[in-house]
């Protein structure tokens, strides 16, 4: 009947609405809701030239310049974590993976909400020593010390060895997984296969970075050597203020800008994103909501359907029931309460399979869904009063009939 | 019981009581000025050819239909021109209804059944159900409380809505060709149970199209095209029995 798929689909669409926006949301809270994170980016337009050119040096990205613009102009800008990146094989005796190098500041992990599952992070002591310690996150642990622990270990990278202090958890990061998804697939040199599910990553103090490998990067892949110089390949930026992380992030925008004449970088402002979720929820569920609406209707109707028939085939009843004194609003609460009866029990299935459906897509489909208590109140709630709409009518008709005619039917 | 004495108490006056059916562009005068006065205790047959207007007399009479024209006393309240509400109150309370084709409620119990007037006045469950009992037990239908009205038998399905008739205690008992359905056996066993009724002093108005039947009440109604043709109790009420078989040829 159509009040339980109505009711089915108002449960299950909600749930998973509800799921989908909430994963989101944790999504876009491990990017850190006052973070602004700026990642520098291949710029599309130079690859011809660049090819051409292939010994020179390929300079792009933020820059410090931008980031000195930024701490000058913009108020309430917390901390900046400045990060650059290598991409390249890493070691362990015989074992190697292809990771990324990450170049950054103690206080990295707070600033994007990761968690140390062993050991620590590096120091400030270790950043000013330029020592080579470095932290992994889970994922190249596993690669690269599937039986040991790695934790006072050592890791090469090209000539030089880090040791291992401690383990990160592994995260997908949004900003990152962004621009490798997105168009940075063409133009990034050789975007490891498996970056986008879980990427590898080993953290070393950002001044360790430049004093190891100095401002240009050399690279040998795919057989040819290539050099870039980027300042920075990632940057955090905190805004103290939440309510000014949108007017500084287009304060940000304007100074890079200015700045660059390609776009060799992209910002990530996870509110923005946040509010895009939020809306892109709306939307999702006010196509849900008028399915469901749809169904509904349908459902009310078929129930109209069923009642108009029950009247026309009850009419000698209600015929004798007038006889015996019944009056008009006797049989419309008759009729009524039969109807939402009906529409209840319809509504009832309803509520059942759709609570059972996300628990089915949890399990198949691997997807997050909540269902709250409200939503399956209110479909009920919206199958009882469709009953009451779509009841009324046949039940009046019911009584309003000359109890002579009634009586007289068939 | 079947005394004539005109000083018993008026239940129903119909005075000049007109009823018209508009079918397209016609005007049908089913009833075309019935003046009658039905008294307490009176057990009346109402005879004529098929289309006089009997039903359409007995439905006026029972409050499920409205005269035209005309007013109708019913114990001395005027009854023609009530509204919807008060209609189906008064039919509750003060008429009971037999029906040709028993018209019992086929998904309820015989018990229930006779609960159906009781219900309508907010009688409590348990009191209507034990006064249920005992009516289907008067009825002869004791054992059967439970049973739907396809088991029972033509004879015992009007015996049930008797009983469903007599549930509120009514004023009059209007039986709309009772025993048509019947066979002759349990057709006379009704009337056997109505004249029991009326013996314990019920007013009694029943529709026939038998002669022999009609025989049995002391006061007999015939109806021509929509009038009084003849009634046996005449204007005064002083109308001889022997003449009424006369009257019919
Ligand atoms: N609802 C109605 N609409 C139009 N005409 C009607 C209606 N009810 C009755 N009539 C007409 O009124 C007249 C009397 O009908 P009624 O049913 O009272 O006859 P009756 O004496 O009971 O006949 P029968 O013995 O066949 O039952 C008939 O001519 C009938 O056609
Ligand atoms: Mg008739």
């Amino acid at each position: 009947m159509g009040i339980v798929f109505g009711v089915a689909s108002v449960i299950a669409m909600l749930a998973i609405g509800e799921g989908a926006s909430y994963e989101a949301q944790q999504q876009i809270k491990n990017l850190g809701s006052q973070n602004i994170i700026l990642t520098s980016e291949k710029p599309t337009n130079t690859k011809t030239a660049g090819e051409q050119e292939r010994s020179l040096v390929l300079e792009y990205g933020i820059t410090y310049r931008d980031l000195d613009q930024i701490r000058a102009t913009i108020p309430g800008v917390e901390i900046a974590v400045p990060g650059r990146r290598i991409k390249d094989f890493l070691w362990h005796q015989s074992l190697s993976v292809d990771a990324t190098l990450l170049g950054t500041v103690p206080w990295y992990p707070e600033m994007r909400n990761r968690r140390l599952l062993k050991g620590r992070f590096f120091t400030q002591i270790e950043m000013k020593g330029r020592d080579p310690v470095c932290v992994i996150n889970e994922e190249l642990a596993r690669k690269l010390f599937p039986l040991s622990s790695p934790v006072g270990k050592e890791i090469r990278l090209q000539r030089n060895y880090f040791r291992v202090v401690g383990i990160i958890e592994t995260k997908a990061s949004g900003a990152d997984s962004d621009q490798l998804g997105g168009k940075g697939d063409a133009t990034v040199k050789k975007p490891s296969g498996d970056e986008s599910e879980l990427p590898m990553e080993a953290m070393i103090p950002l001044s360790t970075l430049i004093d190891r490998f100095g401002e240009v990067l050399f690279k040998y892949r795919s057989g040819s050597f290539e050099a870039e110089k980027v300042d920075f390949h990632e940057v955090t930026i905190k805004i103290g203020d939440a309510d000014q992380v949108v007017p500084a992030a287009e304060a940000i925008r304007h100074i890079l800008k200015r700045n660059h004449e390609d776009v060799d970088y992209k910002m990530t402002v996870p509110l923005e994103l946040l509010r895009r979720a939020e809306r892109t929820k709306q939307i999702f569920n006010i196509v849900l909501g008028s399915i469901a609406a749809i169904s509904l209707l349908v459902g009310g109707i078929g129930i109209m359907n069923i009642m108009l028939a029950t009247v026309t085939e009850r009419t000698r009843e209600i015929g004798i029931r007038r006889a015996m004194g019944a009056k008009q609003r006797d049989i419309v609460m008759q009729f009524l309460i039969e109807t939402i009866l009906l529409s209840g029990a319809g509504g009832l299935i309803g509520v059942v399979v759709g609570m059972a459906v996300p628990l089915i897509i949890e399990r198949f489909a691997n997807m997050m869904t909540i269902t709250q208590i409200w939503a399956p109140t209110l479909a009920f709630s919206i199958s009882v009063l469709t009953g009451v709409i779509f009841g009324i009518y046949p039940a009046i008709r019911a009584a309003g009939m000359n109890p002579v005619d009634a009586l007289r039917h068939e | 019981m079947s005394s004539l004495s005109p000083n018993r108490r008026p239940i129903i006056e119909l005075r000049d009581v007109e009823k018209h059916y508009q079918m397209g562009s016609i005007l049908v005068k089913a009833l075309r000025g019935i003046s009658l006065t039905v008294f307490e205790g009176d057990y009346i047959s109402i005879l004529g050819p098929s289309g006089c207007g009997k039903s359409t007399l007995l439905n006026i009479l029972g409050c499920l239909d409205q005269p035209t024209i005309g007013d109708y006393l019913l114990e001395g309240k005027d009854v023609s021109e009530l509204a919807d509400d008060d209609l189906s109150k008064v039919r509750g309370k003060r008429l009971g209804f037999i029906f040709q084709s028993y018209n019992l409620i086929q998904q309820l119990s015989v018990v229930e059944n006779i609960e159906v007037p009781l219900y309508y006045q907010g009688m409590p469950e348990a009191e209507s159900h034990a006064r249920a009992a005992h009516l289907a037990d008067q009825v002869g239908l004791g054992d059967r409380l439970d049973h739907r009205p396809t088991e029972l038998s033509g004879g015992q399905q009007q015996r049930v809505a008797i009983a469903r008739a007599l549930a509120n205690d009514p004023a009059v008992i209007l039986a709309d060709e009772a025993t048509g359905n019947l066979d002759s056996k349990s057709g006379g066993d009704i009337l056997k149970i109505f004249d029991d009724l009326n013996t314990e002093g019920k007013t009694l108005i029943m529709i026939t199209h038998d002669e022999e039947m009609a025989e049995r009440t002391p006061r007999v109604i015939r109806l021509k095209d929509g009038e009084v043709g003849f009634d046996t109790m005449g204007e005064d009420g002083k109308a001889p029995p022997a003449r009424k078989t006369e009257a019919a040829k």
